[in-house]
């Protein structure tokens, strides 16, 4: 099985997915650097807790992770599990669309069907 | 039928679909609720649905075999949490073994349905949701099935052309 490389457009495709604004520029902060949870805590006008909270949300989702380094807590963007994450999901759209279709299908041959009972017919 | 929208969540590891379809909710509904027209359509044509067990109420299950292309078989089952007939259905997809009992080595997928009529016809809002970032990793390490199906899926769509 292979997994596509991300490429820089496809990452920011995923990054633009994120409905919250602080989390997306997270991930870009820690795409070619991996600052601190408190660093990046200063980079934005909400408390530590929130911050940490955001981290958390990202982490659980696969898409950063936290490496201890000293007293530090170091976040990173794991690029290839942003690609997974995304081969996944995509996997899980084309499996949806094509169920719709085919209900969809259903539904027409099931109209059609009734359509010949109530106007065809030899008797 | 027309996909209104597809919403990938980066966040929540799910994705949200709604359709609008020409036909009336209990129409749409019986897609679900009747197992021989369930199994007409969970699956792709290189890779079709059995239905088995069907019992559509909270804590009830869903039974499926999956039969591909090479006679392989793949079964799967759905463990019903919500039921609001004709309107409304929720279960964890799980793969099992051939026994029947989920495999917990395998992932596990929650689904959310929700109709509602629209004038002549039926919304449909689906919600596809892994249920953590290791399901996610094991779908897509046993998903080569996946996708698979939609590759032969596709091939189907090229070939009836």
């Amino acid at each position: 099985m292979v997994v596509e490389q991300l490429s820089n457009g496809a990452v920011d495709d995923v990054f633009h997915a994120l409905a919250d604004p602080t989390r997306r520029d997270i991930l870009r902060r820690c795409i070619a650097a991996e600052p601190s949870v408190s660093r990046l805590a200063r980079a934005y006008p909400m408390s530590f807790a929130a911050v940490q909270k955001h981290v958390a949300v990202l982490e659980r989702a696969g898409l950063v992770t936290k490496e201890r380094r000293g007293r530090e807590q170091l976040v990173h963007t794991d690029a290839a599990a942003v690609g997974r994450a995304r081969q996944a999901l995509d996997e899980l759209e084309a499996t949806w669309r094509g169920r719709v279709d085919r209900m969809s299908d259903l539904l027409a041959q099931d109209t059609e069907r009734a359509k010949d009972r109530t106007t065809g017919g030899s008797g | 039928m027309t996909i209104t929208s597809v919403d990938t969540n980066y966040e929540d590891l799910s994705v949200t679909l709604i359709a609008d379809f020409d036909a009336p909710i209990d129409r749409v509904w019986e897609l679900w609720s009747d197992p021989r027209k369930l199994e007409r359509w969970w699956g792709p044509p290189s890779f079709p649905a059995t239905v088995e067990k069907h019992d559509l109420s909270p804590g009830g299950e869903v039974t499926y075999l999956m039969t591909g292309p090479d006679g392989e078989i793949h079964h799967g089952l759905w463990r019903i949490t919500a039921v609001g007939s004709p309107a409304s259905l929720e279960f964890d997809d799980v793969f099992a073994n051939a026994d029947g009992t989920p495999n917990t080595d395998l992932p596990v997928n929650t689904v959310t349905v929700r109709l509602t009529e629209r004038g002549s016809g039926t919304r449909m809002e689906m919600r596809s949701k892994f249920k953590s970032r290791e399901d996610l990793e094991k779908w897509l390490a046993t998903g080569t099935l996946e996708g698979q199906r939609q590759a032969v899926g596709q091939m189907d769509v090229l070939l009836a052309a």
